[in-house]
């Protein structure tokens, strides 16, 4: 390109947009750099081994938040454990069972209307119809059945796209030496869709570990040191909430800042193998 | 032996048609219990005060429901934020999507990703102690706690899908299309804003309705710096959304005050679902052209 042909006002025009392109895209990057500094620079200094390690006590007038650390376990390990036979299963369905072009509509339909749902409505409707209708009270087990609704269309999503890359010659082998349908799914689909549903739950994972509105009026906020079955069946709030709890309603900053570093420090990490997983299974689906 | 390996098989295929149909049950379910718990205040409030009312008073000695300064306020909330991330967001997709260097666009990629990932509440707890004293000293306001610091929280927070969607879309204009303008004298930058942009409209208008429905939908970091004040929206006063409505009363609600805040949901809920409309109907467009 003959720099000399293009006259002084396109070239204006062009060093203008390029310009601000750049400085868009570091302010974007700054913006992520200066969060996470921040955050982790003044959370840091107020993480004791006392604070990771004991639950608060009125009468030591201490604050711990290693019960907030184990809710959220619970809660991450519960919503799993029912989010990905759910999730999974629909998307099985989807790829491999459904001949009806209406249906499959209807079902992807609804799981992109849940993703575009709000969790202040997750919350609300999770307190009237688990805390309420089913009667479980303000519980980490209504908390995680509602993140199981939240969550269900991203392990549908991944699992049905790691299912589109199990060759049908393979189906088609296994029918061909005589195998049903379930023995199919059991031994040649699922095996197949495994990258799917690992993405799925790193996915999800991070999206509980940085929920709280949904969380507030289902799993509510107590702060008390449960086992894993004594937690789920009573009140507990989770990093988040307990985030939230001592940031707005007890100006107990260092203790928010605190749980602020650890959720950017697990953020970080679950954004490492997200990308790290997502890279190692295309290198082996390339091979 | 045959008949057995038949029924298990039906059998299968029910429980896998079961699993399917959980998510179409649980969006019936939000909808249904939306409408169900959200009517009967609207009934006994009047649908004209309730929708237009000026003043909310939940708890005064004789109550006044009106939501509009809530719904004014995720209105230009949401605007607010789109004005301020929109620009920022698409011409940082256009970057990463056309200009950047693969080394650069790996790292920029990652700090968006990361940026998807923080946790509303630490949004809104960065924004408590550095935006709102932020905007109380710039503007010698007594207090920070404003619409323009939810606006700001809220630009930052819908930036990633903004610029996710849209590089998704820039990167699927074919080839073809940049080449013929490269060849026919234009610059490559002019090629990106003269036919690359216009080729992905579709794309980035989805980008920016996806953006609406994540900044109408925020609750907890919004609430940590808008200061909850059931006032009409301006700028510099103290506010409160629709999301915040109904998480700032909840827990101490009884009766008609808390069939009221179901019927703020339901508000939302409809809202939420012609952005959904929108969404779906850009998105349909994007992929058809």
């Amino acid at each position: 390109m003959d720099g000399k042909r293009i006259s002084g006002r396109r070239k204006l025009l062009i060093g203008l947009l390029k310009g601000l392109m750049l400085v868009c895209a570091a302010l974007t990057c700054a913006l992520v750099l200066f969060i996470t500094i921040y955050v982790i620079a003044r959370g840091i200094p107020n993480i004791t081994w006392e604070l990771l390690s004991t639950a608060p006590s009125y009468r030591r007038g201490s604050i711990g938040i290693l019960p907030d650390i184990l809710n959220t376990v619970y809660v991450i390990a519960a919503a799993l454990c029912i989010v990905i036979p759910v999730g999974a299963g629909a998307a099985v369905y989807l790829t491999e069972y459904a001949s009806n072009k209406r249906l499959v509509a209807v079902i992807e339909y609804a799981a992109e209307t849940l993703s575009g749902i709000p969790s202040i409505i997750y919350g609300l409707v999770g307190m009237l119809f688990f805390c309420e209708f089913l009667n479980m009270q303000t519980s980490l087990l209504a908390g995680a059945l509602t993140l199981v609704i939240m969550n269900l269309p991203t392990i549908m999503r991944t699992t049905q796209e790691s299912l589109k890359t199990v060759p049908v010659s393979y189906r088609e082998g296994a029918f061909g030496l005589g195998a049903g349908k379930w023995r199919v799914i059991r031994t040649v689909v699922l095996p197949g869709c495994i990258d799917g549903i690992i993405t799925g739950c790193i996915l999800s994972v991070g999206r509980i570990l940085g929920e709280s509105a949904a969380l507030l009026f289902t799993a509510g906020f107590a702060h008390v040191l449960n086992g894993f079955f004594d937690g789920l069946a009573s009140s507990g709030a989770t990093l988040t909430v307990a985030l939230y709890v001592y940031a707005k309603e007890r100006g107990e900053f260092g203790v928010a800042f605190a749980a602020a570093a650890i959720l950017m420090l697990l953020t970080l990490l679950v954004n490492r193998m997200a990308a790290g997983v997502g890279a190692m299974f295309k290198r082996r689906r390339n091979r | 032996m045959q008949k057995r390996k038949q029924f298990t098989e039906t059998l299968i295929h029910g429980v896998f048609l079961l699993l399917g149909l959980i998510t179409v049950g649980c969006v019936l379910l939000i909808t249904v219990y939306l409408i169900v718990s959200g009517l009967p205040a609207i009934r006994q409030i009047g649908l004209v005060p309730f929708l237009f009312g000026k003043k909310w008073a939940s708890t005064a000695a004789e109550p006044a429901y009106g939501i509009l300064p809530f719904i004014l306020t995720s209105v230009y909330g949401t605007a607010g934020a789109i004005l301020l991330g929109v620009p920022v967001g698409f011409l940082t997709a256009v970057y990463l999507a056309k200009l950047a260097p693969p080394a650069v666009k790996a790292v920029v990629t990652e700090a968006v990703s990361l940026l998807a990932g923080i946790p509303s509440v630490v949004y809104g707890l960065v924004g408590m102690l550095i935006l709102v004293p932020g905007i109380r000293a710039l503007f010698h306001i007594p207090d920070g706690a404003s619409l323009l610091a939810a606006i700001v929280v809220l630009a930052v927070m819908i930036l990633p899908s903004i610029i996710n969607v849209s590089v998704t879309a820039l990167e699927a204009v074919p080839r073809e299309y940049e080449d013929a303008s490269l060849a026919l004298g234009a610059t490559p930058v002019e090629t990106y804003f003269r036919v690359s942009v216009p080729a992905a409209r579709s794309g980035i208008a989805a980008a920016v309705v996806l953006g609406v429905g994540r900044a109408i939908g925020e609750a907890m970091a919004v609430m940590m710096v808008s200061g909850n004040a059931p006032n009409m929206p301006s700028l510099f006063e103290s506010v409160r959304f629709l999301t915040t409505a109904v998480a700032s009363e909840m827990s101490y609600s009884g009766g008609l005050q808390r069939q009221a805040l179901f019927s703020i949901a339901l508000v939302l809920f409809l809202f939420i679902m012609m952005i959904n409309a929108a969404l779906n109907f850009f998105l349909k467009r994007s992929r058809e052209a």
